[in-house]
């Protein structure tokens, strides 16, 4: 660059100031390894439903190779509009307030770019999915973190929610069950959030891709409560629900002027979705209740065993109560996130990410994905309390 | 299916003290169910699931469909228990449809399978007609495919 006297640096100044990720740093740690066994992986083990896939191929046989609507397919909003109302108990139309994104990832782009004005804030709580502050400072808008704690199950607290409030704040994001921490809420925190989101006239967008996978306890989305559809944005996608990482689709449902303003930038941003996967997904949601129940089914058991192991070896763990990750306190042994994971990747080739990959507030901690296959599991489990029983000798 | 059943279906070994973890119950609880499963003879057994065609044996394997008739007492359980004793039959089961009993069976040779077609199953009284097919190559069995499952594909670390 230098003694180039025109070379000016070209990369926009926002840019600049969002760090290199936490988790593409460990994925660069752990893909010079090998034979280990990751519970580093944020996605299902499962590979999509046979009927899914057959649906998506099916239509690749008859030449679906085309763009569809904007919104997308409108046998898919139809449907979606009726899942959601079924499973989530908010009606929105078909006609105006659905729209098929390029999974939960692009609905969140567009949910915030659709929103925020250069300085507006965004509150979210963490630790959280690793795209929310990035996707915020893109949008020219500020991050702005509430902590959530080990000893509230990582619910978000409403005095600490309040706190963070100012003039400039726009919105707040929810994502429950969590990724990393697998919290789920109940109804009255989800009442008391929509209390003050709907007395500081904030928007909520939730972000639900986990909620299929709850496993007990009554599963509230907001937008249901009283007075919240209207300032609530919907997101939710296949990704998780039917393991369909790789599809990339999703969906956003807002009231339509927010519908209106997300599709403005979608249509010039994407088109659409891929034909393909959003013949796949009308096929999940005609025919694909069953495998929701087993995938569900399996998730549990893994869950029960690992945070039960976790816990014997001297790992104290909460049990989450939906999406697939454990996620145990580590910080009795003196070492940060960072470096307990390095180690037990180093000694026995067991990858968990370090809790701080999802903010700061999650030193102390590591996410353990049980989205992984059970022998690998039961193998995982025998190493790591080898390891722990060592650092325990000191 | 009670979910302690469904775990024990996919995996005989699994030890009671990880069965007991990923269903909440203590490892006594777990022995206890699965003694009384044995007990009333819903456990009928453990085996492994071997990929016959890897091992060479040579043997062959048939389905025979078979068409009965009904006895007044009994309907077709007579000749089903009966059936059932030749330790060539693998499998057993009364169908609906065009025949009444489907037989799974082993043998050395061919000739063994046809032996026991022609001089033990058709010769028993009510078995009016017997059709054989043999098993050329077996894909998948209880639930099991009989293909080693390719590597996992995905990133080995991913948010
Ligand atoms: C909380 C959360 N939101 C969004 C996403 C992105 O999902 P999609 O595949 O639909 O883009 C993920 C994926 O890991 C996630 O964990």
């Amino acid at each position: 660059m230098k003694g180039s006297k025109f070379h000016r640096n070209f990369i926009a100044s926002h840019l600049q100031g969002i760090p290199k990720s936490g988790i593409r740093d460990f994925f660069d740690i752990v893909s010079t390894r090998k034979d280990i066994i990751s519970l580093s992986i944020g996605e299902p083990d499962f590979v999509t439903p046979w009927h899914i896939r057959e649906a998506s191929i099916f239509a690749l046989d008859r030449g679906a190779t085309a763009y569809t609507a904007n919104l997308g397919l409108l046998e898919l909003r139809l449907l979606l509009s009726k899942y959601i109302t079924k499973s989530f108990h908010v009606e929105y139309d078909p006609t105006s307030e659905v729209l098929v994104t390029v999974g939960v990832s692009e609905a969140m782009d567009l949910a915030i770019r659709a929103i925020t004005e250069p300085g507006d804030e965004i509150i979210y709580h963490e630790p959280c999915f690793v795209s929310y502050a990035p996707v915020i400072i893109m949008a020219h808008g500020k991050p702005v973190p509430v902590i959530t704690k080990r000893e509230d199950s990582f619910k978000l607290k409403p005095d600490m929610l309040k706190k963070k409030i100012t003039n400039r704040t726009k919105a707040i994001i929810l994502n429950f069950p969590n990724n990393p921490t697998g919290a789920v809420l109940e109804r009255k925190d989800v009442e008391d959030i929509a209390d003050i989101v709907i007395k500081n006239d904030l928007l909520v967008i939730t972000d639900e891709i986990y909620s299929e996978l709850t496993y007990e306890g009554e599963r509230v989305c907001i937008a249901s409560l009283p007075g919240m559809r209207e300032r609530t944005i919907f997101l939710n996608g296949f990704s998780k629900t039917w393991a369909m990482t790789g599809f990339r689709v999703g969906f956003a449902c807002a009231p339509a002027p927010l519908t209106d303003a997300m599709m403005k930038i979608h249509q010039y941003i994407m088109m659409c979705a891929p034909i393909l996967s959003q013949k796949a997904a009308i096929e999940a949601l005609k025919n694909g209740d069953s495998d929701i129940i087993e995938m569900c089914s399996e998730y549990r058991k893994r869950r029960n065993f690992i945070c039960s192991s976790l816990n014997d070896m001297g790992l104290p763990c909460h049990i989450p109560k939906g999406a697939f990750y454990a996620f145990p306190y580590i910080g009795d042994y003196g070492m940060t996130s960072k470096d307990f994971s390095l180690k037990l990747l180093d000694k026995e080739n067991v990858a968990c990410v370090p809790g701080t990959a999802f903010g700061q507030s999650g030193e102390g901690f590591l996410r353990c994905s049980y989205a992984t296959n059970m022998d690998d599991i039961k193998e995982a489990i025998i190493r790591i309390a080898r390891f722990v029983k060592l650092l325990k000798k000191g | 299916m009670d979910e302690l059943l469904k775990l024990l279906r996919k995996n005989a070994l699994e030890s009671p003290s990880n069965i007991a973890k990923m269903l909440g119950l203590t490892e006594k609880e777990v022995k206890a169910k699965i003694a009384e499963y044995e007990k009333k003879g819903i456990i009928r057994g453990y085996q492994a699931i071997v990929n016959k065609d890897q091992l060479d044996l040579n043997t062959v394997r048939a389905v025979i469909e078979v068409k009965i008739t009904p006895e007044r007492e009994g309907g077709f359980d007579r000749i089903a228990a009966r059936l059932g004793k030749f330790p060539e039959v693998e499998s057993l089961s009364l169908m609906s449809g065009g025949y009444d009993l489907l037989v799974f069976v082993t043998g050395a040779h061919l000739k063994d399978v046809a032996l026991f077609v022609s001089e033990k199953l058709a010769t028993i009284e009510g078995v009016l007609s017997t059709s054989t097919h043999f098993m050329l190559k077996t894909y998948k069995d209880q639930g099991v495919l009989m293909e080693t499952e390719k590597e996992d594909e995905r990133l080995k670390v991913s948010p």
